[in-house]
């Protein structure tokens, strides 16, 4: 009988609620392929994260508590897991894509002589086979990505790939297991979790955006953005590689790394869309996207879409939205 | 360093539909120019080598030169066109059976690829070579008993990690601003060493990809976008109306 175990992702003692998406999607997997599902988590005290977790349908939860693991370090959580794993002896193991999972899963999986199927946005059954299917190319391009050789399998799901609020409840057992890893071969000493100095803007609050992306090509071209912004009463936004560039302050980046927003409006200019982009600003009511590129990804996810060169097209929009304002 | 297409390319599909074709125009990957970068920092202020190694076809050489040329003393080229098709694990085993007989004390590799993503090749080779790792990376300083990094974490939050050398890290877009190769260096890259490792010198530590890229192909759209077309004076005001009348923010 084959299984499924989702290791679902708790730090600093929170559980991180993008585990039920993984949750969902392995409720699904499980179901059609047969198989059984099981979730684990890993802590020092992952005792109510696993009660937690139990709410679910999972055939039982695993809170398995090792000492040497209540700070996250990739040497004691792939240790830790590697035993599990090894006696447990899953088909397939599936994790949420986090910075966390990232950090710790490919070391894991070697340490296994196993492969990571990362980032996948879902699964898909061909002939016998079971496929994952990726993003590549940054978006512009899907693959499906089979495993060779043999089980366990790893791979890990995307945010937003699949609804965690669809998540089917249930009650189940749970199992308290004790990992022993030796605290001596853990090398990395983690120190405090910060944020830099307090932001200057909100863009939480804003109502209407004017985001820019390297689509602006100059430094001395965000001055357009600025002006087209001033005529929306827009705040002006920008994906990672502005503010990287030092185009724009930090505080105005949007995306997994940056803040998260949901205005009225979110006119992108020249952004591409990346998931990283995209999970920052996907709430947004209404989003307009203006790209010189009919295949870019941002158009997956806009209501209105320009096909066309930014410079072309936002000077006579300020024309426009200032007549219309003037009106 | 990586090869990776261009972002601005327009990729198209092989025949098979197994990859892109690969008549488009190659750059270096995105992250992996930000850790050269951050290599020639640490150089600056610690003295030592920086040295450039990428995996890939003859093509590949570019971005050795490139990293020559902005300041790096030497490069290792794994030349061959089967390079590009490994898995991240193969490809992090042929790192490590390249580099055996060196000394480093610190691997940069950039958190991810542009091109698949798979954000593993740098912790594999760590897990490989028997050292400590840490990711996304956004500063590093020197101590007295190794390196104190700051890792990035997901909304705006970071974390100081204290580490030993050696050590791999990957490196984040951002964590430092880019320099231009000057005239002057890139005459002198056409001087520094490369040495090149091929297929055969490696093949023995390979074993058979674990994973399979079956078939690529264009994502199905799953929204309905309304695309607005004319030329950009029309386009203006047809979104200026929608503005108005739909999105209501005028
Ligand atoms: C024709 C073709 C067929 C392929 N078939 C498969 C397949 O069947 N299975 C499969 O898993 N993959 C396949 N690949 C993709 C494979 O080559 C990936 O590049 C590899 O798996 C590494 O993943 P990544 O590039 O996403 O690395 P990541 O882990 O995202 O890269 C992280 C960092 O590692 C470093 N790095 C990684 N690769 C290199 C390199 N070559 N040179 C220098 N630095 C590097 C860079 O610093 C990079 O920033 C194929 C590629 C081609 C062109
Ligand atoms: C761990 C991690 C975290 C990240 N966090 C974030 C984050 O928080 N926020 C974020 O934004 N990114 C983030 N990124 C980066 C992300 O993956 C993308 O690289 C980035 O979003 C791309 O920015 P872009 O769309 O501006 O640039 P590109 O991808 O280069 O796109 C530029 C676009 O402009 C278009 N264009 C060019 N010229 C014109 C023109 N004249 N007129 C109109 N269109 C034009 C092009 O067609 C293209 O689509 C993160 C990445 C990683 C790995």
């Amino acid at each position: 009988m084959s299984n499924v175990l989702v290791v679902v992702e708790q730090r600093e003692g929170k559980l991180n609620r993008v585990s039920f998406e993984t949750l969902r999607g392995a409720q699904q997997l499980a179901a059609e392929m047969g198989w059984t599902l099981e979730a684990a988590v890993l802590g020092a005290n992952p005792a109510d994260i696993a009660a937690e977790i139990a709410k679910t349908k999972v055939a039982k939860v695993y809170a398995l508590s090792c000492a040497a693991c209540e700070h996250y370090t990739p040497d004691a959580y792939a240790a830790a897991l590697k035993q599990f794993i090894e006696s447990k002896k899953p088909t397939l193991v599936l994790m949420p894509h986090t910075y966390q999972v990232r950090d710790f899963a490919p070391k894991l999986t070697t340490a296994l002589n196993r492969t990571l199927i990362s980032d996948a946005v879902g699964y898909r059954q061909d002939g016998n086979k079971l496929v994952f299917v990726r993003q590549m190319f940054q978006g512009k391009f899907a693959a499906d990505v089979s495993f060779a050789g043999e089980a366990p399998y790893f791979a890990t799901f995307q945010a937003g790939a699949f609804r965690g609020d669809q998540v089917e409840t249930g009650s189940a057992p749970v199992e308290a297991v004790t990992l022993n890893v030796d605290a001596s071969s853990i090398r990395n000493k983690p120190l405090e979790i910060f944020k830099e100095a307090k932001q200057a803007v909100d863009l939480t609050q804003a109502e209407v955006i004017v985001s820019v992306g390297r689509g602006i090509k100059e430094q001395k071209n965000i001055e357009i953005v600025q002006k087209l912004a001033e005529a929306l009463g827009a705040e002006v936004a920008a994906s990672r590689p502005i503010c990287d560039s030092g185009w724009l302050p930090m505080d105005r980046q949007v995306g997994s790394s940056g803040q998260t927003v949901a205005p009225k409006l979110y006119l992108a200019l020249g952004i591409s869309g990346a998931i990283q982009h995209i999970v920052g600003m996907k709430g947004s009511r209404s989003i307009i996207a203006i790209n010189k590129d009919a295949e870019a990804p941002i158009f997956e996810i806009a209501d209105i879409g320009i096909v066309g060169n930014l410079f072309e097209i936002v000077p006579p929009l300020i024309e426009e939205i200032k007549k219309a304002k003037g009106a | 360093m990586k090869q990776v297409p261009q972002k601005d390319a327009p990729l198209k599909l092989n025949e098979s539909a197994t990859w892109i074709r690969d008549d488009v125009s190659y750059e270096v990957n995105e992250p992996d120019a930000y850790a050269l970068e951050e290599a020639l920092r640490q150089k600056e202020k610690h003295g030592g080598e920086v040295v450039v190694i990428t995996a890939g076809p003859a093509r590949a050489q570019t971005v050795l030169r490139e990293g020559l040329a902005k300041g790096a003393d030497r490069a290792i080229h794994l030349e061959d066109n089967g390079f590009v098709g490994l898995d991240a694990f193969n490809t992090a085993k042929a790192f490590a059976a390249a580099i055996k007989d060196e000394q480093f004390d610190l691997i940069f590799t950039g958190l991810q690829s542009d091109d698949y993503g798979y954000a593993q090749t740098g912790v594999i080779l760590a897990q490989i070579l028997g050292w400590p790792h840490a990711t996304i990376i956004m500063h590093i300083d020197k101590t007295d008993a190794g390196i104190k990094v700051k890792r990035e974490l997901e909304a705006g939050f970071f974390q100081n990690v204290d580490m030993p050398l050696p050590a791999v890290l990957t490196i984040q877009s951002g964590i430092n601003k880019l320099r231009y190769a000057t005239l002057i260096g890139i005459k002198q890259a056409k001087n520094k060493p490369l040495r090149k490792v091929t297929m055969d010198e490696v093949k023995s530590s390979l074993g058979d990809n674990m994973q399979k890229i079956e078939k690529l192909y264009i994502p199905q759209k799953t929204k309905k976008t309304e695309m607005l077309e004319g030329p950009p004076a029309e386009v203006a005001k047809k979104l200026v109306e929608k503005l108005k009348n739909e999105v209501r923010v005028l």
